[in-house]
């Protein structure tokens, strides 16, 4: 009996319990469509944070002031220390002390509400310098951006980012209008463009279309106040190019050092990260969110598999006659329980199959309904199927050989 | 094909050696601590074109017999040859194999496959044969045809009556050319009108010289046999010619 006539067996008794085997393909059915999506959510999130990673510009490093503690990124007094200042960034912008670097933008930022007429906005406001533009590779779509004498004149100047300029003057064209903050009337100069951040919450640049930008003097000693003017929130650097990355990044941390005193760079009170570890950090956690979401769908999976052995089971129970007959006829133990392999095979292989395709459908309708990306994990979709089909063998052992070992007087004698 | 010729070959020898030789047989089930014999030593031989109607209450043995003369079940002691091959030592598979080339199983439930056709079903031991499908479909047509159901071949069981079942069932036990035709009950679930037209088919396999076991505890089914063996409590009495066996 060769593997042509076994398959046709197999689907002749498949075949034969229509609804059965229908209800027991969809419990892999859906395991398998779950991994596909769940795979394509994680992959979506991910190629999201770092497209926006990468649009926050090239080259670019961040120093921000606390020590890092570990290299999964997380750091120690992240953002409340108080140890870098307008002074450091002056110093790496000088062409002598730093020549890889090309810009340097120093930033402070707060939450502040924003007031236009009637309305009210809550949003980021940061102080930078005129580098701010090229190292966050922005650019103005209407009227201009913060220029060196606004940062030397303390300009009351405020440039809006797209999301922020809507909210407080809706189609109205915003340049030229005034925006309290804080207290202090603010002109706007200009608009940036948009990134297309869709502010979702998970990722980490969500506000780069919400923002406003304000000369740092200004910010320091009008809008934020407190007792550290000279103090930073972090300091952007962009080096010249990719090549002088690295140099860039050994410039800025041996000039920081010299300036802040301090001798041994494992006591440094300033991190430096790059692109690179940004990403890695902000992709890590949807790793494992994909992780999570995976094992659960996974379990998915495994319960379906358990729905095909005990499928199999009844299987093998209503059909003690036929598997009597057959012995009676001449199948040796080894056929009976190739059949019921096969059975069971084709049963996780059909699941496997639909799942897919369910699967890829979902990856391509979801995204609009739940506004989240979502990506088609090619080796996931093949990976699945393969379970699937491992899954239906798997399970199907148990029940193939209990068939395989019924004795045939026994099987025939049953009612 | 090898195994072909080799089939074969015993064929020729077997001429002269009897199908069935059985040899002080005994069986003992055992269900916990309970043992019960339901062969108390048996001897017995049929030899080639014989036509043997096995009778006996229940409880005789006969069903014992049947299951271990036609490798259902194996002899607990004593000595089963079937065309001189010695059955008591074989594993599943070799079993299983006997089964196949050997002996053509009747069954008074017809045991048909009912989501297969008449001619899908009498295929099956074929199949198991490794015959291929052309030759398969030929053989199963051929034998449905000898039956008398060659208008039937692509019915499923569902659309036949019960003697038609039995028909293709007797058809599917001819369908491999075995040594020995062993039926059980085979008319037990028919009426007096089916039950003449099946035997009509086993009178015809008589004549063309098949040996043919039947176990039934009708007396006038065993009437029509050559040879009358009655069991009683798992020992087989002595022979009797079925027509001294007064049928009423």
């Amino acid at each position: 009996m060769n593997g042509l006539e076994t398959l046709r067996t197999g689907l002749e008794a498949i075949r034969a319990h229509r609804m059965r085997s229908a209800l027991t393909v969809l419990g892999i059915l859906i395991g398998i469509a779950a991994v596909i999506m769940t795979v394509g959510l994680g992959e979506g999130a991910q190629a999201k944070v770092s497209s926006e990673i990468s649009s926050l510009g090239t080259n670019l490093l961040t120093v921000s002031p606390g020590s890092s503690t570990s290299s999964s990124g997380i750091r120690g007094g992240f953002g409340s220390a108080t140890t870098l200042t307008e002074q450091d960034a002056d110093a790496l912008a000088s062409r002598t002390v730093a020549p890889a670097i090309a810009a340097v933008a120093p930033t402070t930022q707060d939450e502040e509400v924003l007031t236009a007429g009637t309305t009210n906005w809550t949003t980021t406001v940061v102080g930078t310098d005129a580098d701010w533009l090229s190292v966050r590779a922005r650019t103005v779509v209407e009227g201009r951006f913060l220029d060196d004498q606004d940062v030397a004149g303390h300009a009351d100047v405020v440039v809006l980012a797209p999301t922020t300029a809507s909210e407080l003057f809706g189609f109205e064209d915003p340049v030229g209008q005034t925006v309290n903050i804080g207290g202090i009337p603010m002109t706007v100069i200009g608009e940036l463009n948009s990134v297309g951040g869709s502010g979702s919450s998970s990722s980490a640049t969500s506000s780069q279309d919400d923002e406003a930008i304000v000369p740092i003097s200004t910010a320091a000693d009008q809008i934020f106040g407190g007792t550290t003017r000279d103090s930073v929130s972090s300091i952007l650097i962009e080096a010249t190019n990719s090549s002088t990355l690295t140099a860039a990044y050994q410039e800025t941390d041996d000039e920081l050092l010299m300036l802040h005193h301090i001798t041994t760079p494992a006591d440094a009170d300033f991190t430096i990260a790059t692109q690179q570890q940004l990403l890695s950090t902000a992709t890590s956690v949807d790793k494992t969110l994909t992780v999570l979401l995976a094992g659960i769908a996974a379990i998915s999976l495994l319960v379906g598999g358990i729905g095909v052995m005990n499928i199999m089971l009844v299987s093998v129970t209503e059909r003690v006659r036929e598997i009597g007959l057959r012995k009676a006829l001449g199948a040796t133990p080894k056929l009976i329980r190739r059949q019921f392999l096969v059975e069971s095979s084709i049963l996780g292989l059909s699941g496997g199959l639909l799942g897919a395709v369910l699967g890829i459908v979902g990856t391509q309708v979801l995204p609009s309904l739940v506004n989240e990306p979502m990506s088609l994990s090619v080796w996931a979709t093949v990976g699945a199927i393969v379970i699937a089909m491992a899954i239906g063998l798997g399970f199907g052992v148990y029940p193939a050989t209990r068939a395989a070992r019924l004795a045939p007087i026994d099987a025939l004698r049953s009612e | 094909m090898e195994d072909t010729q080799q089939f074969d070959a015993t064929r020729l020898l077997a001429a002269r050696t009897p199908v069935i030789e059985l040899r002080d047989v005994r069986k003992t089930y055992r269900t916990g601590s309970l043992a019960v014999e339901a062969l108390r030593g048996v001897t017995l031989t049929i030899d080639q074109g014989e036509y043997v109607a096995v009778m006996g209450p229940s409880g005789s043995g006969k069903s014992t017999l049947m299951h271990i003369i036609g490798c259902l079940d194996v002899a607990t002691s004593g000595l089963y040859r079937l065309a001189g091959e010695d059955v008591g030592h074989m594993d599943e598979d070799e079993l299983a194999h006997v089964r196949n080339r050997r002996i053509g199983f009747v069954f008074q439930q017809f045991n048909l496959l009912a989501s297969m056709t008449a001619q899908r079903n009498v295929e099956l031991p074929l199949l198991y044969a490794g015959v291929d499908r052309a030759e398969r479909r030929a053989r199963a047509t051929a034998a449905l045809e000898r039956v008398g159901m060659g208008d039937r071949l692509e019915h499923r069981p569902g659309e036949l009556s019960g003697g038609q079942q039995q028909k293709v069932a007797i058809a599917r036990a001819l369908v491999t050319d075995p040594d020995l035709v062993l039926a059980d009950e085979p008319t037990g679930n028919l009426d007096s009108l089916s039950s003449a037209d099946v035997l009509a088919v086993f009178d015809e396999l008589r004549r063309s010289g098949r040996t043919v076991v039947l176990i039934t505890h009708e007396a006038d089914v065993a009437a029509r046999a050559q040879r009358l063996v009655r069991m009683h409590d798992g020992v087989v009495a002595p022979d009797e010619q079925p027509s001294g066996a007064s049928p009423r």
